[in-house]
């Protein structure tokens, strides 16, 4: 990454003005403050009560991961941090969730503002397919309004360094997203997630639909970036967030069992359910 | 033959083995007939495409048969000489299709394309129990309900509202009121199409729009639309090639005459129009010029929808033959 792409990455914050760039791409805090705080969240689909009364804080520049069994309402909680939940048909929720002391659910907030500062990669990759590879990266900021076209072609490249994609794309960046493999694919939409300059990046099992050689790339660059961004990780895989988290959060049908750093969790569960889960014993 | 117990060992294994040399001598017997069978049905299916497509065929064969023998430059571009003579030509029929299809397609296909946007986009069928989610579906599903009640009307039908609301109004037959009733048979079509195509697009890639805080029209216009360009695209040149063929909206809207056009508020001919008159003339030379505006109308409708195909392709585009 050249300097001089940081000095042009500063200059577009207008639309931006919550994100403090420079302290984006500076190397990590050693304080452990928190980023973001879920307070008694409840989440709704129709009648379903798939999140009952979370509340959990999320430390600046930690990977945390969601695990659970299937059904216990991981990625319900995770998409209620953006405020993608209440897209869906019939899905509503309560409570607040904190960003910077700034309630996201507040009325006054704009959802699509929120987006931008939480973004998210999904399960299975979903590049858009009318695009060329560089056109996705972009995607998220020419059609936020950003014009400048040199701008964009630096935080394209930056953001595919950081996904680690660069070397393999570079000289094809106007081939189609979808000629990629799934790995690359998944890579391209973590490229376009950054390319926004999130502060917080979810992450909806993003390995799942992939082979272990580009999963364990993925997990590389999420150590990576947790340097600069906060990650939260929704695994039904526990040894993945083993590895790749400091704090985990178990859930069970809906409720929060319990929330610790990950060698705590996975060497000395306080509850008797976690215990049960991470042996093995259900799941 | 252990019915009761039948997954209890050697019993059932008895009463499975039975049980398959029954079906195998049964299945044995039947082997021939079945060969049979399936035999005369493939012929059968294949007698009923070529007894689908000789009309078809036969159909072309005379219209070039006859027409092509007319066809020349003086008869694509004169205007018509006098009644039963075999000089002039059809040149003003051929312009008047070419403005009042051009012209409906101009006011029908936006429309049609934004409705089928908004039906499939903006307010989806079911979901949401609040009043105004509950409005909005109702209104939804009534314009769903009239796209496909329009569909079937019958054009002559269409020509007469193009008559009692254009032609009185201004007071004269005109280009408005024929392409407004051709746009009229346009907009259902291109609509359900539109909406048609644009559910089909996989909603993961909206998902992703919204993540990166993209606002919905934004999303709509230059994601979901894009990938569904092929498709609506499709349901243009349908709807295009239909509307370039009636005849009856235009018999009470345009009038037709034996002149150029003169303006968008005056009367034009058009070559539907202009085959229906020439078929029901008395004399030989208006039948022969019949068929050769039958057969220019055929190469138009194909030279269109080749055309479009093509700039299509240039634009990476891929048109899907027959229907969506």
């Amino acid at each position: 990454m050249s300097s001089s792409s940081n000095e042009e990455v500063t200059s577009y914050s207008p639309g931006w003005s919550n994100v403090d760039v420079n302290k984006m791409l500076a190397p990590a805090t050693t304080q452990a403050s928190i980023k973001l705080s879920i307070q008694s969240v409840n989440a709704w689909f129709g009648k379903k009560h798939a999140v009952k009364n979370v509340s959990l804080d999320v430390k600046e520049n930690s990977v945390t991961a969601f695990i659970g069994p299937s059904g216990c309402g991981k990625t319900t909680l995770l998409r209620c941090i953006n405020r993608m939940h209440e897209m869906t048909p019939n899905a509503r929720s309560d409570g607040k969730v904190i960003l910077d002391g700034f309630d996201i659910y507040d009325k006054s907030t704009d959802s699509a503002m929120i987006k931008r500062r939480i973004g998210m990669v999904f399960q299975k990759p979903n590049p858009f397919p009318t695009m060329s590879i560089h056109d996705n990266v972009a995607a998220g900021l020419k059609l936020n309004g950003v014009r400048d076209k040199k701008l964009i072609r630096d935080v394209v490249e930056q953001s595919l360094v950081s996904a680690a994609l660069w070397e393999e794309v570079k000289n094809d960046l106007d081939k189609p997203g979808m000629g990629l493999s799934g790995g690359q694919q998944q890579r391209l939409c973590l490229a376009r997630a950054l390319a926004m300059q999130p502060e917080i990046l979810l992450m909806d099992e993003p390995t799942s639909a992939l082979d272990p050689i580009a999963s364990s790339k993925i997990e590389e660059l999420v150590q990576q970036l947790k340097e600069h961004l906060t990650i939260i990780i929704v695994t039904h895989n526990m040894q993945q967030a083993a590895r790749v988290s400091e704090y985990t959060a178990f859930m069970y049908l809906g409720e929060l069992i319990e929330y610790d750093q990950t060698k705590d969790i996975f060497k000395n569960p306080h509850k008797e359910l976690t215990e049960k889960y991470i042996s093995g014993r259900f799941g | 033959m252990g019915k009761k117990d039948k997954l209890s060992g050697e019993k059932s294994r008895n009463a499975s083995s039975d049980y398959r040399q029954i079906f195998h001598e049964v299945s044995l017997k039947h082997a021939s007939r079945r060969r049979i069978t399936d035999k005369i049905i493939s012929i059968l299916a294949i007698v009923c495409v070529i007894g689908a497509i000789i009309p078809l065929g036969s159909i072309l064969l005379e219209v070039i048969k006859n027409g092509a023998a007319v066809i020349s430059i003086q008869f694509l571009t004169q205007p018509p000489g006098s009644i039963g003579s075999d000089s002039g030509g059809i040149g003003p029929a051929i312009q008047g299709t070419l403005i009042t299809v051009g012209l409906a397609s101009l006011i029908g296909a936006p429309i049609g394309i934004l409705s089928g946007i908004y039906l499939s986009e903006f307010a989806p069928t079911g979901s949401g129990k609040g009043v105004k989610e509950r409005a909005i579906s109702f209104f939804a599903n009534t314009i769903r309900l009239f796209n496909d009640v329009l569909t079937g009307l019958p054009s002559i039908v269409i020509g007469i509202v193009g008559y009692v609301t254009i032609v009185l109004a201004i007071n004269s037959f005109s280009v408005w009121a024929g392409a407004f009733a051709l746009s009229i048979i346009m907009i259902p079509i291109i609509s359900r199409v539109t909406e048609e195509t644009l559910k089909l697009v996989p909603n993961s890639l909206r998902e992703a729009g919204y993540s990166l805080g993209i606002s919905k029209s934004k999303i709509t216009l230059f994601i979901v639309l894009k990938y569904a360009k092929d498709g609506v695209l499709t349901g243009v040149i349908l709807a295009v090639a239909r509307i370039a063929g009636e005849t009856a909206p235009l018999i009470m809207t345009i009038l037709g005459t034996s002149l150029f056009f003169t303006g968008l508020t005056g009367p034009v001919d058009a070559l539907p129009l202009k085959i229906w008159r020439l078929a029901s003339q008395p004399y030989e030379s208006a039948h022969a010029f019949g068929w050769g505006a039958a057969l220019v109308l055929i190469l138009i409708i194909l030279i269109l929808s080749a055309s479009i195909r093509i700039i299509a392709h240039g634009k990476g585009i891929r048109v899907r033959t027959g229907t969506i």
